[in-house]
């Protein structure tokens, strides 16, 4: 055959990729290497580009300018039926007038793949995805989670080089997308391919990605591992999008060794050098909720502290217990706190330190946004 | 007393359709029971019930040959209406293309002219070109007026076609020709019958534009509206109920097929 | 990053031709049979001067004078026509409504089975129909009959032949492009929505006027305009259920061409009342909000 839709294998490469509809830039600049045989997930807000990226590989979209290849073989301008890649579309695309069997023997058919192999083929794929007696029925007499699986079905029957999936599990409910993104998982290690997930939703992304890369206004903001990036943010959105961050405006006044010392608001505090990204001496000092220590301000402990704060809210969720603090400078400061030691939780209006392990906070560029991520809009549906 | 205000209030729509169900079949009820009357020469009063115009349904001069025009002339102006509103409901369903202010105008007019201005513009320039009135000339003008309609209603069922399953269809392999055979196509199938039924039954019933454009040819409305003054035969009831009676059977056989066929 | 300089794409050949390809044999047959024969019809009407009108003479009409002498000395039928339509479409309006709304909303999986039944009388034929009224209601008809009995008629009063049974032919004629407009705009309507409605303290009146109205007001435009439409055009009603004094435009024009052969008047009343009636229809269609109709 001489299209790339069998042929074509290897790392997926996407080089300068831009692509403008009029005056909007959906996808600004994107360069992207996604190794064979991984599990990769674009998380963003919606409207950062990450579907707009999933339909330049899909061959849905043609980027404005920029490469698109897969190992050897450029795909930029190929149509969508040459391409070596399947799509797992939201809300799943299923042909409503053809039965299961047919849907998941679509693309072998099209390739002219023969009648007996189409069947053993389809078969075997129906068998992974555990609902080989659904074979006769219609798409709509099936119930959202199963016809999200012949969705991967249809899609992995044709052993593409490269799945995406867009916002495959959006229209399920929580439980059933627990349940999902496990089985997707399994699905993943068992076939092989390499699999690119598009989502908003960043616990997904987590569950199941090798590799995670953050989008943000057509451009990737950071990429790496799910530990990688919620313990080492490099930027303000990426530190508030995963998670939640308290970020706090300070100085660097001085070096000590391998750590920084940084002012905030007065009070001095430390910060690795290694986990620092700054500009100049301006700083966004980072720390995570969880990694926070709660006492009343009588209580005295080394470390990093933060004296002066006052309790503004508490809720006890059984696990743990959430507290709002308002610092002196009238910053609202986030604690989680495990509910393992047995000491009632504190009230509000409690005069209290806060206080952490130096080597869990992080220093961001202090002239971005410390707001940026927060809150950023779900994904319209 | 007071449930029984109450269970008017909850039927309400559903009395309401009955009187309006009734309001709607008073004249074809009419039609039938007159199909039976053992008539002379004109078939106002009733005088007694007779099998004989069902046995001879045939049995006034030229009635069977103007239905078979009727009928000849609804297929005809159907199929053709269909192949090219269906084209032109595809172009401005799934392409952009220059001119589209035209094209839409264009379809609209004729839905917005009265037929009996179409009847009569179509008769001047047939008579200005020297066309011979009759059988042709009937067709293109059912053509022209059904046109329009399949335009509208497969455009409405082209424009709630999801376009991801043809971007499906695609990212499996199938070409744009095979995404439109197997997928398109099927889809809008359905949208696509509906307004060949609708055209047909337009052209099938049309009396106005017919009028004017038939020359010596005799249509079945035409037959009944020449006839009505010296006196209908029932054989035209008798026509009128089984027309009646056959497009019911066709569609709701079809209705129980599709019905089984999606519980199958 | 390499410094390569991204090629500059070129546009895909998309077939650009594709959709004129599509277009043009429908819309050669719309320009050829619909478009051509309006002009012509425009032409036709200034053939000869209406304001003296002499077959044998060979002077042309000015354009809006004939226009102008064709509107005044025909007034009154093109009244008749418009206040006729305008009284069947409210009619079958009121009738049509609950009807698509039951089939709509109450009829479960009877809905199909119904709507057919609303097209079905199509192939009676509409002659037949409308004969079929005239005998119905005529003085050997069982309602005239009924109503003898009662002492409501004499033999001399009628119910034909009258003004009334001009409109009710009418609106019963086009009952369907009614109801099957306004079916298809309440069957898009989900019926979560009025229950919301329900649920946010309206009642059923309220739900009606705030919600469901609304919502069907696509299907309203579009039915009231399929029933207008053809009604203030139709003659045959006026000629079967009418008397003399019922006369409408459509009998006018018709009676112009096919009998009294004076095609220029005929063909300037028919441009007339074309314009008249687009007219009616764009005012209406901006007013009602509804842009796209096709």
């Amino acid at each position: 055959m001489s299209d790339a839709s069998t042929s074509a294998k290897g790392d997926l490469k996407l080089t300068n990729v831009t692509k403008s509809f009029g005056e909007f830039t959906a996808v600004d600049n994107l360069s992207l290497v996604i190794p064979e045989g991984s599990f990769f997930a674009l998380l963003g807000p919606s409207g950062c580009g990450k579907t707009t990226t999933l339909r330049m590989i899909a061959g849905l979209e043609t980027p404005t300018t920029g490469t698109i290849f897969v190992g050897d073989t450029e795909i930029t301008d190929m149509r969508p039926y040459k391409r070596p890649v399947n799509t797992v579309f939201q809300n799943y695309a299923l042909f409503p007038h053809l039965s299961i069997f047919e849907n998941v023997a679509f693309g072998l058919r099209r390739r002219g793949v023969k009648d007996k192999d189409v069947t053993e083929q389809v078969e075997k794929v129906l068998n992974l995805v555990e609902l080989p007696h659904l074979a006769q029925r219609k798409p709509t007499q099936l119930s959202g989670g199963q016809q999200q699986r012949i969705a991967v079905a249809r899609a992995i029957v044709n052993r593409p080089a490269l799945l995406l999936l867009d916002e495959p599990l959006g229209a399920l409910d929580l439980k059933l997308r627990r349940q999902m993104q496990i089985e997707l998982k399994w699905i993943q290690t068992e076939v092989g391919l390499t699999f690119v997930h598009v989502t908003h939703d960043q616990e997904e992304a987590m569950t199941m990605a090798d590799t995670i890369a953050v989008m943000n206004e057509g451009r990737i903001e950071q990429m790496g591992s799910p530990a990688d990036l919620y313990d080492n943010p490099k930027t303000a959105f990426v530190a508030n999008f995963l998670g939640q961050s308290n970020l706090i405006q300070g100085k660097i006044v001085d070096s000590d060794g391998d750590s920084h010392v940084v002012d905030l608001y007065g009070q001095k505090v430390s910060v690795l050098k290694r986990r620092t990204v700054a500009k100049d001496s301006s700083v966004l000092f980072g720390i995570r909720p969880e990694k926070l220590r709660i006492q009343p301000d009588s209580h005295d402990k080394p470390g990093n502290v933060l004296i002066g704060g006052k309790i503004s809210d508490v809720s006890y969720i059984g696990v743990s217990t959430q507290y709002q603090v308002e610092m002196p400078w009238g910053q609202e400061i986030m604690v989680f706190e495990q509910n393992d030691d047995g000491i009632p939780p504190l009230d509000k209006g409690d005069e209290v330190r806060l206080s952490w392990e130096p080597i869990f906070s992080f220093a961001l560029n202090g002239h971005e946004d410390a707001q940026a991520g927060v809150d950023v809009e779900p994904e319209a549906e | 007393m007071k449930s029984l205000s109450r269970w008017f209030g909850r039927n309400l729509i559903r009395i309401y359709m009955v009187l309006g169900f009734t309001y709607l079949f008073i004249p074809i009820l009419y039609t039938i029971i007159f199909s039976f009357n053992d008539y002379i020469k004109s078939n106002l009063v009733w005088r007694g019930f007779t099998w004989h115009n069902w046995q001879t349904p045939c049995g006034v001069p030229n009635i069977c040959s103007d239905l078979g025009n009727s009928l000849k002339i609804g297929l005809l102006a159907t199929f053709v209406a269909t192949i090219l509103g269906t084209m032109i409901a595809f172009a401005l369903g799934r392409y952009a293309f220059k001119g589209r202010p035209f094209v839409n105008t264009l379809i609209f007019l004729p839905m917005a002219s009265p037929e009996l201005v179409l009847g009569a513009s179509l008769l001047t320039i047939f008579i200005n070109l020297g066309f011979n009135l009759g059988f042709w000339t009937i067709v293109i003008a059912h053509v022209m007026f059904c046109i329009s309609f399949v335009v509208v209603t497969v455009k409405a069922r082209i424009a709630s076609l999801d376009p991801r399953l043809e971007q499906a269809a695609m990212d499996l392999y199938a070409n744009e020709r095979e995404t439109f055979r197997r997928i398109t196509f099927p889809l809008v199938a359905p949208g696509i019958a509906g307004a060949a039924l609708l055209a047909f039954s337009l052209s099938f019933d049309d009396f106005i534009i017919t009028n004017f454009n038939s020359g010596t040819v005799e249509t079945f409305p035409l037959f009944v509206y020449h006839n009505a003054e010296r006196g209908l035969p029932a054989q035209a009831n008798v026509i009128g109920s089984s027309m009646f009676l056959i497009a019911l059977i066709i569609v709701l056989a079809g209705q129980i097929v599709s019905r089984k066929r999606k519980i199958a | 990053m390499t410094l390569t300089v991204a090629p500059v794409k070129k546009p895909r050949s998309r077939k650009i031709g594709m959709p004129y390809l599509l277009l043009l044999p429908g819309m050669l047959w719309l320009i050829t049979f619909f478009l051509i024969p309006i002009l012509t019809l425009v032409k036709t009407s200034v053939n000869m001067d209406l304001k003296n009108y002499d077959p044998t003479s060979a002077a042309t009409g000015s354009f809006w004078g004939n226009f102008w002498e064709a509107f005044r000395t025909h007034e009154a039928p093109f009244a008749r026509s418009f206040i006729y339509a305008l009284a069947a479409t409210l009619i079958a309006l009121c009738i049509a409504y609950p009807l698509a709304y039951g089939i709509a909303f109450k009829a479960g999986r009877w809905k199909n089975v119904l709507l057919v039944l609303v097209v079905a009388p199509f192939f009676t034929s509409f002659i037949l129909r409308t004969i079929a009224w005239k005998q119905i209601l005529g003085q050997q008809g069982p309602v005239f009959h009924l109503l003898l009995n009662l002492h409501l008629v004499t033999y001399q009063s009628h119910i034909t032949a009258s003004a009334g049974a001009v409109i009710a032919g009418l609106s019963y004629n086009f009952l369907p492009f009614m109801t099957l407009p306004l079916y298809s705009s309440l069957e898009r309507i989900d019926p979560r929505t009025l229950e919301a409605s329900g649920d946010l303290y309206a009642n059923a009146f309220t739900t009606f006027r705030k919600v469901t109205l609304p919502l069907s007001l696509p299907g309203v435009v579009a039915g009231t305009l399929l029933t207008f439409i053809p009604a203030a055009g139709d003659y045959v009603n006026a000629e079967i259920l009418g008397n003399p004094s019922t006369t409408m435009i459509g009998n006018v024009i018709n009676a112009q061409f096919l009998r009294t052969s004076n095609y220029t008047l005929a063909a300037a009343l028919s441009f007339v009342f074309m314009v008249m009636i687009i007219g009616i229809v764009l005012f209406y269609i901006s007013r009602a909000g509804t842009e796209e109709l096709v």
